[in-house]
């Protein structure tokens, strides 16, 4: 089935515009948009353009290298990959974590959420929120940031590269890590490694406070437009602790309607497959996950820290609970379904994180060297985890040779597809149909798309391979406007 | 202490001639040079720029598609340049956020080593695995003779 300006009826009589790359994501997508003479928009599109071939890569290698292998999928979030393959692997020889295993890797996913929520807010968002989807292009961008807001730029910095230690001191080293392995964890906190985080947790906690009131402010200065931009309402998917707390790490899998009405809750993930189908459409490389009972049309849904935030009963650490409160409760909830409250919801995760990460360094169980267990092995594992960017699911069979025969990962991003595209579709109608497309306008798109945080996937990043290109091409197929650029540095028309 | 001299090579060592850079920084490693700090990563991002307090000079290794076969040396200025808008950033963007940051940032430099295939779970190239070799021997000169 199609959506509503997924498929124009006929398109041979339109131009075509093409925003490639979007920028300020990661990894290559790209935007089409067919409009008629009127510049009425009749299409829009949000194309996944790399094909990832990831699963055939890992098929043959042991199962036991694979939480180091999956880290080379992306240059950005390799500590999910890392962590959700680990859970699978878990799985397959029957371990059930010891408490010092257990909060050490909660201790480095809290990391990774940090430094990862700290770079999209500050270095990726920002300029958007500071200065203006349409303002000059020179300024909107991380030196704009640093050169108007300095502070703001230094604390960004400082939020990420801490992350980054806890992820170092957990994972053994900066990238690459090994610091999770089938069973557990191959390496504790020392007393001076714990003494090292501990020491500036309390400045963490309060930036990550100062970055919610940043949002909040800037956020609740415009509420319609902020709320209104990019707005639909849809279904929300995400892991769950028992009680029904927010928990990065391990939960059951629950996902609720647009008003809030359970679809399912307290799922087991490792039969995911009955209840989350992925659909293939031939003008994209990613594929369109739906929920079973809903349906293709029904039942796509968004995945993410509005989702996380949305879906939880409450967040167990009190800062951040005390921030979701006054989310959930601003205008009367208006804010639950906006595309940029992602943003508002974002900083309000990064804050529980630094809050998280102060009570594990208090807990002697990160010392502990109690750190692997097993158990009755299995040919299959399924690990799912919260990644930054929303559900990770990784799912691996494995042979009697312990090698790796299928594997299966949906990343946060897959389950945004539809999510993004119906994003892409409320900005192109509200803001660019029947205008004179301007770089300022095209932004916009940008900026819905941003909000998730999409993570492409590729981390290839060689000189000379970041062109963007802007095409219009008439209602005859003749290329009336073209603007192209390199990198590093030079742009041309 | 900080080490003056820090080598910085990036990319994935899974993607074929992307490798590059990881791999000269794994040679060097073996010379246990002193004073001199090797660090890797996927790419480049802002908070690098933190690794470049204290350096007396700085040395980029990365991959490249559009430099001349084998390799190039090139002296790096901090620029505005458009990969600010990305998840991945130009040595240039990163001395540029530096300087934004925390003042004028130290003398470095970009060691660009031609690549021609990226795809994932691909090996070096043979092309880039001499252009490797050749690069070496100049690295091995930059290193040894920067004081």
């Amino acid at each position: 089935m199609t959506f509503e300006l997924e498929t124009a009826a006929h398109p041979e009589n339109l131009k075509r515009v093409v925003i490639e790359p979007v920028t300020r994501v990661e990894g290559h997508g790209k935007v089409t948009l067919l409009l008629d003479e009127d510049n009425r928009i009749h299409q829009a599109r949000f194309h996944i353009v790399e094909f990832r071939g990831f699963e055939k890569f890992i098929q043959g290698r042991p199962y036991t290298e694979v939480p180091v292998l999956v880290q080379r999928l992306c240059g950005i979030c390799p500590v999910s990959h890392h962590l959700a393959a680990s859970k699978a692997m878990d799985m397959i020889i029957g371990a059930t974590l010891t408490p010092s295993a257990d909060k050490l890797r909660r201790l480095m996913h809290f990391g990774q959420i940090l430094q990862s929520h700290a770079l999209h807010f500050f270095y990726l968002a920002s300029p958007d929120l500071l200065f203006g989807f349409d303002s000059g292009l020179a300024t909107r961008n991380i030196v704009g940031v640093a050169a108007a807001y300095p502070e703001i730029a230094r604390q960004g910095v400082a939020l990420r590269k801490y992350g980054q230690e806890v992820i170092r001191l957990t994972a053994g080293k900066r990238i690459h890590g090994t610091g999770a392995i089938p069973g557990g964890v191959n390496k504790n906190l020392s007393v001076a490694e714990r003494d090292f985080l501990l020491k500036d947790i309390d400045q963490i906690i309060a930036w990550s406070q100062g970055a919610v009131d940043l949002i909040r402010k800037v956020y609740c200065e415009r509420p319609e437009f902020h709320n209104g931009f990019g707005y639909y309402r849809s279904s929300f998917m995400s892991l769950a602790r028992e009680d029904g707390a927010l928990d990065f790490y391990h939960g059951g899998l629950r996902a609720r309607d647009e008003h809030g009405q359970d679809i399912f809750d307290h799922l087991d993930y490792s039969h995911y497959w009955d209840y989350v189908h992925e659909e293939v459409k031939p003008w994209s490389y990613m594929k369109f996950p739906f929920i079973r009972s809903r349906g293709r049309e029904e039942g796509w849904y968004r995945v993410g820290p509005l989702a996380r935030v949305n879906n939880c009963d409450f967040i167990p650490t009190p800062l951040a609970e005390a921030e979701r409160r006054i989310f959930k409760a601003f205008d009367g909830g208006s804010a639950t379904q906006a595309t940029l409250a992602y943003h508002w919801t974002r900083m309000i995760e990064m804050l529980h994180c630094a809050e998280g990460i102060q009570e594990l360094l208090h807990d002697d169980d990160l010392l502990g060297d109690d750190l692997l267990s097993q158990g009755e092995r299995s040919l299959r594992g399924v690990g799912v985890i919260e990644a930054p960017r929303g559900t990770l699911i990784h799912h691996y069979r494995i042979n009697e040779d312990e090698q790796i025969v299928r594997a299966n990962l949906i990343v946060s991003t897959t389950h945004n597809n539809q999510a993004m595209n119906e994003a892409v579709r409320q900005v192109a109608l509200q803001y660019l149909d029947g205008k004179e497309l301007t770089e300022g306008l095209l932004n916009h798109i940008d900026v819905a798309i941003r909000a998730f945080d999409p993570c492409l996937s590729c981390a290839t990043h060689a000189l000379g391979k970041m062109p963007l290109e802007v095409e219009l091409i008439d209602a005859e197929g003749k290329q009336i406007d073209r603007l192209a650029r390199n990198s590093p540095g030079t742009c041309g028309a | 202490m900080t080490a003056p001299l820090l080598v910085f090579a990036y990319g994935n060592p899974s993607r074929g001639d992307d490798a590059l850079g990881p791999l000269l920084l794994e040679r060097l490693e073996a010379l246990h040079l002193p004073q001199v700090e090797l660090l890797t990563d996927f790419q480049l991002q802002v908070e690098h720029a933190i690794d470049l307090q204290g350096r007396e000079r700085v040395l980029f290794i990365d991959a490249s598609v559009s430099c001349p076969p084998p390799f190039a040396f090139s002296r790096l200025a901090p620029a505005k340049d458009r990969s600010f808008t990305s998840h991945a950033m130009s040595p240039n963007a990163v001395l540029q956020a530096y300087q934004e940051l925390y003042g004028e940032a130290p003398p470095a430099w970009l060691l660009a080593v031609r690549g021609e295939t990226f795809e994932l779970g691909e090996p070096l190239s043979p092309a880039a695995a001499a252009n490797l070799e050749a690069a070496f021997g100049s690295l091995q000169n930059f290193v040894s003779g920067w004081k």
